[in-house]
C-alpha cells in the first residue's frame, strides 16, 4: 500500500506548529498503525530528516500510552481500539491520513504528537484512590463485595487514562476520566468512606486544570478503547451533587 | 573458560538469618534496625521505576514517612509494562481448602524454578503472598468474586491446587493502578518527588556506596544528577535485548545495567522465559509480540502437518495428515507440558519444516474439537476477549480456522544480583521486581511475576532497607560538586555525544532487529556451545559496527528518541554478551535455558546438580575484559531435589 500521511510537526512546546506532508510506500495491511510510523521514521532518519515523536509504549492496547487523532478520530477509525491496535487493512491504497495530537488547552504538546497529560495524574492525585496503607488491610475475606458491584467495578477500572475522551471533547472535558474512577472506587464498599470527599476533590482538581465542563454529547465514550459508558458520568454527576451539601470533610 | 570468563571467589555471604525457615522473615525483621518516626523525613530514598515493584515500594516508603524521589521514562507512573500481565495473581490463601498452603507455594516455586532459587527468599515470597491480596482488596482492585461476594480464584499453569485470583484478562493492569493510586496519594501527600519522562543513565558511588543517579528529562535533555541515602531500581526486565518479545516498547536495561558497570553483579543472565503462545510474527515490519494468555492451552490442540512443507489451508488437512506432537511426545501432559517444553518442540516442528504461516514460524492451535465438545458459546465465555484480540491482528477468524502461535520472549529470570534484604553487591543499592534474579530460579511460574513484584515493593523492601538507612545515612556535605557525582555526569554527556558524533548509515532499529535475531537463533530456546561461541563474535562485530555506524539524529536538548534508544541498544549489546557467556558456562539444562549437549537419552533435559548448582553471580571487569564469575551455592534442606519430567 502507498499512505500519503499529513503529520503535525511541532518542535517543541513553545514553537508554532504545522502539518507536513509524507508519502511512504510498501505498507503491508498487517502492520499496525504504529509500525507504518515507525516505516516512516526509518526512512526520514536515513534521509537525514527529523523523526517523527509519538508516544506509545506497550503496543498491546493496554498502557494508554499511544495518543494520535487519526482523520480527526481519537484513536482512529476502528471502535474499541488504541492506536496501536489499529491496522492498516483498515485503510485503503493511496489514501491520505492525518496525524495529530491530542488536543486540548491542559495537554500541551512537547514534541509533534508528544503531549503532556500530567493533569490526569493530577486528578487522580488529588483524590482517585483509597487510603490503605500498606500493612493495614484487613482480612480480603472480611468485606465480600456482591458480584454485580464488583463487576461494575471493573468496568470503570478498565479505564486505560490515555486520554482520548479529553481530545474528542468539543469542551475539552475529562468527565468520562473522572466518572470511570469515581464509579470504580464507588462502587466498592472499601471505597465508601471517602467517596464524598473525592468525588469533590477530583472535580476541582478537574476544573482547576482547565479542563472543560461536561454537556453530554458522548465522543469521549465512541472514541474510548475500553468502552467506559456515558452513565459513568451520570454516577460522577450523582456523587457529586449528594457530596455538596455534606462537603468535603463529611464523609460517608 | 577460552578466555570467555574468569574464575573468582565465590559469593558466602547472603544474609540469610539462618535458623528454621518458618521463622527467618519474622527474625530478620527483629533484628533489623529501625529508623526513627521522626527521623524517616530526613532520609532520601531514589526509585528508578513505576511498576508494581517500584510503586508499590515508594507508596509504602511513603506512607512510612520516608522522602521518595522517583522516575519513570513513561509520560505517567501508571503506565509501566506491569500492566499487561493478564493472567493473575498466585497467593498461598487457601481459599479453596485444596490442600494449598505457604509450604505448598514455597515447593511449587522451587520445583517450578529446576531448583535454581534460593530457599529462604522463595519460603519468604509465599509466606507474604496472602497480605498482597489483602492490600489490594483494601485499595479497591476490582478482583473476580464469586455470587457470594467473595473472590474467585482459578488453577493456572499446571499447578493442582486454585490459587490464582485474577481480574478479568487485566490482572497486572488493576494491580499496577492499586499501587499508581497509592504512589500518587503519597505524591499529594509530599512525601513522593515523582518525576516522569525521567531515564537514568548512571548510578553514583560515593565511597564504595549508592548515593544518586544521572537522569536525563526526556523533554529538554537536561541532565540532572540526584543524591539519596539509598538507591533502588524497580526497572523491569531486559527481554528487549531479543529486539522482538512481549515486553513494552520502551523496555530496557540500562539502570541495571549501568548499575553492574559500577559493581553490581549481575546473576544468571542467561534465564530467559519464552511463552509458547504469542501471535506469530507478520512480517519485517514487526515492533512487538502479543502473548495470548496460555489458559488457551486448555482446550486448544496443538499441531502441524505431517509433511514439511504443507501450505494447504487447515481446514484441508485430513486428521491423518495431522501432527498433534505433544499430545504424541507427551500423552500424559499433552498440550499442557511446561512452557519451555511447549516452546522448544513448536520450534523444532518449524526448523524441520513443518512450520505454518508466514515464514513457516507458526504452530496451529486448533479449537475446532473444543468448540464439537462444548458449544462456540462455552469456549466464547472463555476465550472470547483473546479470541477477539486475536482476529483483531491477524485478520483471522479463530472460530472458524485454527490459530497460529509461535514462542516468544516473555520474562527474564535473571537480573541483578541481590541478598536476602535485596540489596545488590553495590551497598545501598537495592533492587526489586524482574530487575533482580531473585526468586523465580532458572523458570518462573505463570502468575508469579505479579505476585514477586509486589511482595518485594509492599513487604519485603519495608522490611529491609530501614536496617541500611538507619546505620548509613549520606554523609554530610556531601552535594551535587562531589568528584563522584561530577564523573557520573561527565561519563553520561561523553556517551551521549559519542552517540550523536557517529552520524553513521545505519538506523538504531536496524541493529537492534539484528542483534536480536543472533540473541534469538543461539541464546534462545536451545543453546549450544558451537552456536554462543558464535554469537559472542557476531555480537562483538555487531558492536563494533555500530558504534562507527549507527544514526541518531537530531541533538541532545530535545525530545530525542532515536538517542533514546540508541543509549538502550547500546547497552542491550553489553549485556547480550554476557548472556552468550553465562548461557556457556552453563552447560547443563535446567528450567528455561536448555543445553542441546545436557539431555537425557530420551532428548530431555538434563539438569547437572553437582555442576551447577549455584547461582552464576557476574562481576564486571572494564570493558573488553572478561567477566568474573562468583558461583553462590545453592543448598536445598527442605525440598528433596528431583528431575523434571513430564513424560
Amino acid at each position: 500500500m502507498k499512505i500519503t500521511l499529513r503529520i503535525w510537526r511541532q518542535p517543541d512546546r513553545d514553537a508554532a506548529g504545522a502539518m507536513a506532508t509524507y508519502e511512504v510506500d510498501g505498507i503491508s495491511p498487517d502492520m499496525s498503525f504504529l509500525e507504518m510510523l515507525d516505516v516512516l521514521n526509518e526512512e526520514l532518519a536515513l534521509a537525514g530528516g527529523d523523526p517523527v515523536a509519538f508516544d506509545h509504549d506497550c503496543r498491546e492496547g493496554i498502557c494508554g500510552m499511544c495518543s494520535l487523532v487519526i482523520n480527526g478520530l481519537a484513536h482512529g477509525p476502528e471502535a474499541l481500539t488504541t492506536a496501536c491496535q489499529l491496522y492498516m487493512r483498515h485503510f485503503t491504497d493511496g489514501q491520505v491520513i492525518d496525524v495529530e495530537p491530542w488536543r486540548a488547552t491542559p495537554f500541551p504538546v512537547l514534541k509533534d504528537l508528544v503531549v503532556d497529560r500530567g493533569a490526569l495524574d493530577r486528578i487522580v492525585a488529588a483524590g482517585g484512590y483509597i487510603s490503605a496503607p500498606t500493612g493495614a488491610a484487613p482480612e480480603a475475606h472480611s468485606v465480600p463485595v456482591p458480584r454485580k458491584d464488583a463487576e461494575r467495578a471493573f468496568d470503570a477500572a478498565a479505564c486505560i487514562g490515555c486520554g482520548a475522551c479529553v481530545a474528542a471533547c468539543p469542551n475539552g472535558s475529562a468527565s468520562l476520566f473522572l466518572g470511570a474512577k469515581i464509579t470504580h472506587l464507588g462502587a466498592l464498599p472499601q471505597g465508601q468512606p471517602e467517596r464524598d470527599a473525592r468525588a469533590l476533590a477530583m472535580v476541582e482538581q478537574h476544573d482547576a486544570e482547565g479542563f472543560g465542563g461536561c454537556s453530554q454529547i458522548g465522543e469521549c465514550t465512541a472514541v474510548c478503547p475500553a468502552g467506559i459508558p456515558l452513565d459513568m458520568i451520570s454516577q460522577l454527576n450523582h456523587d457529586v451533587l449528594a457530596a455538596l451539601p455534606r462537603g468535603k470533610d463529611q464523609r460517608g | 573458560m577460552n578466555g570467555y570468563y574468569a574464575g573468582g571467589d565465590p559469593l558466602v555471604d547472603t544474609k540469610d538469618p539462618g535458623g528454621p525457615l518458618t521463622e527467618r522473615w519474622d527474625k530478620r525483621r527483629f533484628e533489623a534496625k529501625l529508623v526513627n518516626p521522626a527521623n524517616r523525613r530526613k532520609r532520601t530514598v531514589i526509585i528508578i521505576g513505576t511498576g508494581l515493584a517500584g510503586g508499590s515500594a515508594a507508596a509504602t516508603l511513603g506512607e512510612a514517612g520516608y522522602q521518595l524521589k522517583v522516575f519513570c521514562y513513561q509520560d505517567s507512573a501508571r503506565r509501566a509494562h506491569s500492566i499487561a500481565a493478564q493472567g493473575g495473581i498466585n497467593a498461598a490463601k487457601d481459599y479453596r481448602n485444596d490442600g494449598d498452603s505457604v509450604q505448598r507455594l514455597f515447593y511449587d516455586t522451587v520445583k517450578g524454578g529446576d531448583y535454581r532459587s534460593r530457599e529462604s527468599n522463595v519460603y519468604r515470597l509465599a509466606q507474604v503472598s496472602a497480605a498482597i491480596i489483602d492490600q489490594a482488596v483494601a485499595q479497591g482492585v476490582p478482583f473476580a468474586r464469586e455470587y457470594g461476594g467473595l473472590l474467585d480464584t482459578r488453577s493456572f499453569g499446571g499447578v493442582q491446587v486454585s490459587r490464582t485470583f485474577y481480574a478479568r484478562g487485566q490482572t497486572g493492569q488493576q494491580l499496577l493502578l492499586g499501587a499508581y493510586q497509592a504512589l500518587e496519594r503519597q505524591v499529594a501527600a509530599g512525601t513522593v518527588e515523582l518525576n516522569t519522562r525521567h531515564e537514568m543513565l548512571e548510578l553514583i558511588v560515593i565511597d564504595g556506596k549508592a548515593r544518586g543517579v544521572v537522569v536525563r528529562d526526556m523533554v529538554t535533555g537536561a541532565f540532572e544528577t540526584h543524591l539519596a541515602d539509598a538507591v533502588v531500581l524497580a526497572s523491569g526486565g531486559y527481554g528487549n535485548a531479543y529486539h522482538l518479545s512481549t515486553n513494552a516498547m520502551g523496555c530496557n536495561v540500562s539502570a541495571t545495567w549501568r548499575a553492574h558497570r559500577k559493581g553490581a553483579y549481575f546473576a544468571n543472565p542467561c534465564y530467559t522465559q519464552i511463552h509458547p503462545t504469542c501471535i506469530p510474527v507478520s512480517g519485517e515490519h514487526q515492533s512487538k509480540l502479543t502473548l495470548m494468555s496460555e489458559s488457551l492451552r486448555n482446550d486448544g490442540r496443538i499441531w502441524v502437518p505431517a509433511v514439511a512443507g504443507d501450505t494447504r489451508d487447515p481446514a484441508l488437512i485430513p486428521e491423518a495428515e495431522r501432527d498433534y506432537y505433544l499430545e504424541r511426545t507427551y500423552p500424559a501432559f499433552g498440550n499442557l507440558v511446561p512452557r519451555d517444553v511447549a516452546s522448544r518442540a513448536a520450534k523444532q516442528q518449524c526448523d524441520a519444516g513443518r512450520g505454518v504461516g508466514p515464514g513457516g514460524l507458526g504452530v496451529y492451535l486448533d479449537f475446532k474439537d473444543a468448540i464439537k465438545r462444548l458449544g462456540r458459546e462455552t469456549i466464547e465465555e472463555k476465550y472470547g476477549n483473546l479470541f477477539d484480540m486475536y482476529a483483531k491482528i491477524t485478520d483471522e477468524d479463530p472460530y472458524s480456522t485454527p490459530m497460529r502461535i509461535y514462542p516468544a520472549i516473555h520474562y527474564t529470570m535473571g537480573g541483578l544480583w541481590v541478598d536476602y534484604d535485596l540489596e545488590s553487591t553495590v551497598p545501598g543499592l537495592f533492587v526489586i521486581g524482574e530487575a533482580n534474579f531473585s526468586d523465580h530460579g532458572a523458570n518462573r511460574l505463570g502468575a508469579s511475576a505479579l505476585m514477586q513484584g509486589l511482595a518485594d515493593g509492599y513487604f519485603v523492601l519495608p522490611g529491609t532497607i530501614g536496617d541500611y538507612l538507619a546505620t548509613n545515612p549520606l554523609p554530610a556535605g556531601i552535594d551535587a560538586t562531589h568528584p563522584a557525582v561530577l564523573e557520573a555526569e561527565a561519563a553520561v554527556r561523553e556517551r551521549t555525544a559519542r552517540l550523536l558524533a557517529v552520524n553513521g548509515s545505519r538506523t538504531v532499529d536496524s541493529f537492534h532487529r539484528e542483534l536480536g535475531s543472533i540473541l534469538w537463533e543461539y541464546c534462545g530456546m536451545e543453546r549450544n556451545e558451537e552456536g554462543l561461541t558464535k554469537a559472542i563474535g557476531l555480537i562483538r562485530e555487531l558492536r563494533e559496527a555500530f558504534w562507527a555506524d549507527v544514526k541518531v539524529t537530531g541533538v541532545n536538548e530535545e525530545l530525542n528518541q532515536s538517542l533514546e534508544r540508541a543509549g538502550r541498544v547500546a547497552d542491550f549489546f553489553e549485556l547480550a554478551e554476557l548472556m552468550c557467556i553465562d548461557a556457556l558456562h552453563r552447560r547443563e539444562s535446567c528450567g528455561a535455558h536448555f543445553r542441546t549437549e545436557s539431555r537425557t537419552p530420551e532428548g530431555e533435559a538434563l539438569r547437572i546438580d553437582e555442576e551447577y548448582s549455584h547461582v552464576a553471580a557476574w562481576e564486571f571487569a572494564g570493558d573488553g575484559a572478561p567477566p568474573i564469575l562468583h558461583r553462590e551455592h545453592l543448598g536445598f534442606e527442605h525440598i528433596k531435589v528431583q528431575a523434571r519430567s513430564y513424560k
